[in-house]
């Protein structure tokens, strides 16, 4: 666990990196999911960075689409692409955009525009049922996300057909661009709509301890039910300037707000070197 | 023509037939439906292989979503669900999850024009041609007829590429005597020679166009007819070759005047000069109501009222040009 809490904090360097040099990023979305991220990569899923494509493959559809940072810096640190290409991120011609791109090995499907993912992944789960293939499908979602109308005629899809074999993640970090999402636009209570949708739902207290992200996964689904795991989050996780700051959204870090999150995160690193 | 000569088998019913045929071969293609089945004539197919029919409610985001997923994942799915919604309210599902991800996913837009012709706006699409052709990566074809129909389904469930299929709702009277015509996508089909004017069409105005071109043969005007079920990817070598030989183009549509056969056909003669295009199809206003044909005659989209104009045009080019 401990090697899992290293590696998730190795790659916010990566993201506050890219984002500084690029001067474009969705910090605080990529900080709130790394450790989801971190926990599905590094614990989860099934792939391989030599044969991405392989059949047996789990499927992973990053709907919330702009925290995609945080997402190329794994796909590199796993070598589904080299380290060295994570600089040219934005850059003009580069396959390292600003939202996922199945250009790049490892990315299974475009997304950027909300409330496509799961219904994608209700798709991607329904083909390995009428196939009888045994690999599971999981996505990721914002909670601002929510209020996309067409997640839940796939969350109503997903219970139809029973699919047991996709699983869902909200990144409830409780803020977007606007401010609290409460305010934007109330989605809660969410464990209550998820279930009367017909979904198991796991509530994860904290979505940023990859322990319990880890048991969340683990846990068997119940037969005929698609999985909902509900993390609470904390956006701009791990340097305490851009915590729960709606602001560090989209913010690029200063010269000096760079330095002070790299001091910030190296000292929890040597922390957890001991 | 006779009512007894006349066809009384719909697009659709023929599209299903060659589902269900390809169906039977390979239980990766599948059908998906949002309520649409008895719409789409699919219900033999549902009958026949109901495990590769899907059935995804009156949702047609998710439709489009989820048909992107399965076709990711190996399968050949059609999507069948009324042009008016799935041209509009499913459209950047379209153009994210199928052309940008590069889904095999057809898109048959059943219903089309304005075959549900007392619906309303709400109903009608005439813009859907437009907005399909607009999105890169995705052809945009429509049939003549039933043979054209088969023709066109047998090529879509080989082909390896994101299709959106306008569809009408009723029979419509035959264009080609049958199926094996040498049908290619993005191939345009002489279906007559002349050389006064061309008359380009597509789907169910071919016939229109047809129909125009025997008329005026007694008033010794010669028209060749274009058949353009591609529009995407247009055939403009045959476009350009036809614009030459006769000098004059008048494209028909069951469309909006903007952006359809005619706004294709128009980028494709931009290239050229001394060529004189008129573009009929419906003007840019909600279209009246009522049964297709009352629609279609409203808007002069018949042989009598399209024949006048043609007549109009070869004159002013004749004025024109002195021959």
């Amino acid at each position: 666990m401990n090697e899992l809490q290293k590696k998730a904090l190795e790659i916010r360097k990566d993201v506050w990196r890219m984002i500084k040099n690029a001067k474009t990023g969705h910090t605080g979305s990529d900080l709130s999911c790394a450790d989801i991220l971190v926990s599905l990569y590094y614990h989860v899923l099934n792939v391989d960075p030599k044969n991405p494509k392989a059949d047996d493959r789990d499927r992973y559809v990053q709907s919330k689409g702009h925290a995609v940072e945080v997402y190329w810096a794994i796909l590199a640190d796993k070598g589904f692409i080299s380290k060295e290409e994570l600089a040219t991120y934005s850059q003009y011609g580069s396959r390292l955009i600003g939202h996922p791109n199945n250009k790049v090995p490892g990315v299974e499907m475009n997304t950027g525009s909300l409330g496509h993912g799961l219904a994608v992944s209700v798709g991607i789960a329904l083909a390995a049922k009428l196939d009888q293939r045994s690999y599971q499908t999981y996505t990721l979602l914002g909670d601002g996300e929510l209020a996309e109308g067409s997640v839940w005629e796939g969350a109503m899809a997903a219970a139809n057909y029973q699919l047991d074999n996709l699983t869902a993640i909200i990144d409830r970090n409780g803020l977007q661009i606007t401010g609290k999402s409460e305010e934007v636009m109330r989605v809660e209570p969410l464990k209550e709509k998820w279930e009367a949708f017909g979904w198991q739902v796991l509530e994860v207290a904290d979505g940023n301890d990859i322990e319990s992200l880890i048991r969340a996964f683990e846990t068997p689904h119940e037969e005929g039910k698609p999985k909902m795991i509900l993390a609470h989050t904390v956006k701009g996780k791990g340097v305490a300037f851009a915590e729960n700051v709606a602001a560090w959204h989209h913010k690029v870090p200063t010269d000096e707000q760079y330095e002070e999150a790299l001091v910030s995160l190296n000292q929890q690193l040597e922390v957890l070197e001991k | 023509m006779s009512d007894k000569e006349m066809n009384k088998i719909a697009n659709r019913q023929v599209m299903c037939e060659v589902l269900t045929e390809a169906g039977k071969k390979s239980k990766d293609l599948l059908v998906l439906t949002s309520d649409s089945r008895g719409s789409a004539s699919l219900v033999p197919f549902a009958e026949a292989l109901p495990k590769q029919m899907i059935e995804v409610g009156i949702a047609e985001q998710n439709i489009v979503s989820i048909a992107a997923g399965l076709a990711h994942s190996g399968k050949r799915p059609f999507v069948a669900s009324p042009a008016a919604f799935l041209s509009m309210r499913s459209i950047e599902q379209v153009k994210v999850d199928v052309a940008y991800s590069n889904t095999n996913v057809k898109l048959v837009g059943i219903s089309g024009g304005v075959s549900y012709g007392s619906l309303g706006m709400s109903h009608h699409s005439l813009q859907d041609i437009a907005v399909t052709r607009a999105i890169p990566n995705l052809q945009v074809l429509l049939p003549a007829d039933r043979h054209e129909t088969k023709a066109m389904f047998q090529a879509l469930t080989h082909s390896d590429q994101p299709a959106y299929i306008r569809l009408g709702r009723n029979p419509v009277q035959d264009c080609y005597s049958d199926a094996n015509y040498g049908f290619e996508i993005g191939k345009a089909v002489t279906m007559k020679e002349g050389t006064d004017v061309v008359l380009i069409a597509t789907g169910e105005t071919v016939r229109i166009a047809l129909d125009t071109a025997e008329n005026l043969m007694k008033d010794n005007i010669s028209c060749k007819v274009l058949n353009i079920h591609t529009i995407k990817p247009i055939d403009k070598e045959a476009i350009l070759s036809a614009a030459k030989e006769t000098g004059l183009v008048v494209s028909i549509e069951e469309h909006s005047i903007f952006g359809g056969l005619g706004g294709a056909v128009a980028e494709v003669l931009s290239e050229v000069a001394d060529v004189i295009h008129k573009i009929i199809g419906i003007p840019d206003e909600p279209a009246v109501t009522g049964t297709g044909l009352e629609i279609f005659t409203h808007y002069g989209l018949e042989p009598k009222s399209f024949g006048k104009i043609v007549k109009e045009m070869v004159a002013q080019k004749h004025d024109k040009t002195g021959v």
